[in-house]
């Protein structure tokens, strides 16, 4: 037993920066493996070296992989119209669904009517079947809808149309919120339209941000949902989840293995730099929703 | 047991105590359930036949415009000064009338309630389904039934909300009351009735594209749709009894019952682990004299801010037997001798672990992001006086750390159990389907329900066994939350803030 309180505490201290600094690196060391390699001028798919070698011409980093990328698109790749379909993917489905998250939460969380806790009730049922279970009917009815035909702009609404249904986080939030302000307000006249725009959105700043963030990075990040909808259809509508998986398919991948690493950074590194930014946003958003005593 | 007893327990003893006393409550908590159901089925009755009486007393004590409302639609309004929301039902019941000649009584007669269960049976479907090539066509006719029955569903709620308003401006007119202007009727969608205009749309969108299609699946459950069926028809439970009772290799009912043991173990690993693993790891981050927190916690948290197929097929493609990163690093230190086989087929447990530790990865920043805040809200006092009383960091961890965050994180574990079971993105990503077993029907040792699922509609055609197997994993889930979140607080003292 060491006796002295310092030396114990230096101990355990050092113990735990090694301990840290051994997790970290595993943690860190396969998007360091897809950052180093995304740059590799040698080889293809199958590399037998962890840190790149000399090609070769004798060439070791590159921004070959990034330029190929961006510039040659061919029949199977096609990065920068996947990248610009994604993004308005994006947008518009943050537009709608972020709308549609707060309009149900705020109607479940302030306004009281009588269909309210049934339809509560229908929300969190619906929320427990597997999603698996619908995509394939989603694509039918998309199908006989005739909206299939608007190729990958028809995943706006694949994206928006349940998006109601994500309420319970912000739902959580604006229960928080004291009514008292509610009735204040409804005393000098306010209707519930204008509380809901001038009282309880300037107030709700984090869980907006929150909502904005993620409906805003599901298109990026979704796959199967995308592969269904437009898997069939040309690659000129691919969304970059479904063109970087065709880069490591069994056919592609001795040839395109490369540009999926750079095409990952590519993606990868605007979300987390909108995350890592917002996570104040994010952790508030989960933590005042979704956890409580 | 009293308090006092139960605090002197040890922690496997209390984890004993209450492990023993969720099982003995659970019969009773299970018949609570059922009774719950039973009480949701006698209120929906209950309230639609007072709607019904009502829809009679309406007609029997409203005067000759109300009557007449009964057949046109908004008649009452229209007489009595509210013309445009008059105007508005009888375009409804216009719009319907000329649905259901058009299309809809076609489609709900293709549903077979009057063809001894053949679906679409009078189409030209018939003679095509004969060679199988109308798997599209079939399911759009039952996707048009269904949606029929819903659109008839939303008229009938429509048009006794008319006869509603017709008998309500009858009243407002014999107590001498203005009727309400059109107006008035859009100023009050702002105010008192802000519900209706914030629930409309999403509720519309939802019900197209969440209702239908799950009504939709739900359905064909009950029907023979499987990739070898020859006449599309209604068969009641033959496919859940299949499930339940065809053993062997291959046979649907041993793929099941392994599908299942697998999905649990996982789901239980993958929760607990992520949970304390995660929550140990932002305990050292958050450790008083602990210096660059903010450099630690962002080495983890990036993980979780780059998209999870990105990480995912990278991990896939790092586990590769043929010079996968993984297995470079570990032979050239020496470790193993041959590149090991992380994710094959040939030994399931080397990729059962292989996938619930890639999750370990996956799963402890997301515990760090949400715990951390909650960690730092433990009185730091607590900590100081369990450590004068001589308990090290392990005994604090589980006597103070663990309870109060159990406490408090109840409802996050729950949904992170339930997310836990349909788990579908490490699994898939890591995974694929290419793995699948020859002892398994269109499987791998590696797949989850909601994999083989996806696997069954996306891959094989097997539509309804996919949806009966939905159907029990929504079954198991709902089961789960309902015991387990009735028991929380949170759930209850919803209005706590207010």
């Amino acid at each position: 037993m060491i006796k002295s309180y310092k030396l114990r505490r230096i101990l355990s201290n050092t113990f735990i920066y090694v301990l840290l600094a051994v997790l970290g690196l595993i943690w860190i060391s396969p998007l360091a493996y897809m950052l180093i390699h995304s740059f590799r001028a040698d080889g293809g798919a199958f590399y037998s070296h962890i840190l790149p070698q000399p090609d070769k011409n004798g060439v070791t980093y590159t921004f070959q992989n990034y330029v190929d990328l961006f510039t040659k698109a061919d029949n199977t790749a096609n990065f920068p119209q996947w990248f610009a379909n994604t993004f308005v993917i994006a947008i518009f489905s943050c537009v709608i669904s972020t709308l549609a998250v707060l309009m149900v939460s705020y109607a479940f969380s302030r306004l009281r009517f009588k269909a309210r806790k049934p339809m509560i009730n229908i929300g969190m049922i619906l929320g427990m079947f597997p999603g698996f279970m619908t995509m394939i009917a989603i694509y039918y009815l998309l199908k006989a809808m005739g909206i299939l035909a608007w190729h990958h702009y028809a995943l706006i609404i694949c994206y928006s149309a349940g998006a109601g249904l994500g309420y319970q986080i912000s739902k959580g939030f604006f229960d928080t919120i004291p009514r008292a302000l509610d009735e204040a307000a409804t005393i000098d006249g306010a209707t519930r339209n204008q509380i809901f725009w001038k009282i309880i959105l300037p107030m709700s700043k984090p869980i907006l941000v929150y909502t904005i963030l993620t409906s805003f990075i599901g298109p990026w990040t979704d796959f199967i949902l995308a592969k269904i909808i437009v898997g069939a259809q040309g690659q000129q509508y691919y969304t970059v989840a479904i063109g970087l998986q065709i880069f490591i398919d069994q056919e592609h991948k001795a040839k395109y293995f490369k540009q999926f690493l750079a095409g990952s950074v590519v993606v990868a590194v605007p979300i987390s730099a909108l995350f890592l930014f917002l996570q104040r946003y994010y952790v508030e958003g989960v933590t005042a929703g979704g956890v409580k005593g | 047991m009293k308090y006092i007893d139960y605090v002197q327990l040890n922690l496997f003893q209390k984890i004993w105590y209450n492990l023993s006393n969720f099982f003995v409550k659970l019969p009773g908590n299970l018949k609570k359930i059922g009774c719950a159901i039973g009480r949701f089925f006698k209120k929906a009755g209950i309230g639609i036949g007072k709607g019904f009486a009502g829809y009679i007393a309406r007609f029997v004590k409203g005067d000759w415009a109300t009557k007449f409302s009964y057949i046109i639609m908004g008649f009452g309004n229209m007489v009595k000064g509210q013309f445009i929301k008059g105007l508005l039902f009888l375009a409804t019941e216009v719009a319907f009338i000329w649905f259901m000649v058009v299309f809809g009584w076609d489609k709900i007669y293709n549903l077979g309630f009057f063809n001894n269960g053949y679906i679409g049976f009078n189409a030209e479907d018939y003679w095509v389904g004969r060679v199988h090539y109308s798997a599209d066509k079939s399911m759009i006719l039952l996707l048009y039934g269904v949606m029929s029955l819903i659109i008839i569903a939303l008229f009938i709620v429509i048009y006794v909300t008319s006869t509603k308003s017709a008998y309500k401006i009858q009243q407002d007119v014999a107590a001498g009351e203005k009727p309400k202007s059109f107006k008035e009727d859009i100023q009050e969608l702002m105010d008192d009735k802000f519900h209706v205009t914030l629930l409309a749309f999403p509720t519309l969108t939802i019900s197209v594209f969440t209702i239908l299609p799950l009504l939709f699946m739900i359905l064909i459950a009950f029907t023979n749709y499987d990739q070898s069926h020859e006449f599309f028809k209604w068969v009641g439970f033959e496919t859940f009894a299949s499930i339940f009772t065809s053993s062997g290799a291959a046979s649907k009912g041993a793929t099941f019952a392994e599908l299942t043991k697998w999905t649990l173990i996982w789901a239980v690993l993958a929760t607990v682990l992520n949970y304390i693993l995660g929550m140990i790891v932002a305990l050292m981050i958050n450790k008083k004299g602990i210096k660059l927190k903010s450099l630690w916690r962002t080495l983890f948290v990036v993980t979780v801010a780059v998209p999870q197929f990105v990480s995912l097929l990278l991990m896939s493609q790092m586990l590769d037997f043929n010079n996968g990163a993984i297995n470079l690093v570990l032979q050239e230190l020496g470790l193993i001798g041959s590149p090991i086989d992380f994710l094959g087929n040939a030994n399931p447990w080397v990729a059962r672990l292989t996938v619930v530790i890639v999750n370990i990865w996956v799963g402890i920043p997301y515990t760090i992001l949400i715990t951390s805040g909650i960690l730092m809200n433990i009185p730091a006092d607590l900590y100081e006086s369990a450590t004068i009383d001589g308990a090290g960091p392990a005994r604090s961890f589980f006597s103070i750390t663990l309870p109060y965050m159990l406490f408090v994180t109840t409802p996050y574990l729950i949904t992170t159990f339930i997310g836990n079971i349909n788990n579908f993105n490490v699994i898939y990503l890591l995974c694929g389907t290419a793995q699948q077993s020859n002892d398994l029907y269109h499987a791998g040792y590696t797949d989850l329900l909601v994999t083989w699922l996806f696997n069954l509609t996306n891959v094989e055609g097997d539509y309804n066994l996919a949806a009966a197997i939905g159907i029990l994993v929504f079954i198991v889930c709902a089961t789960v939350s309902l015991l387990t979140f009735n028991l929380t607080k949170s759930a209850k003292n919803e209005e706590e803030f207010s």
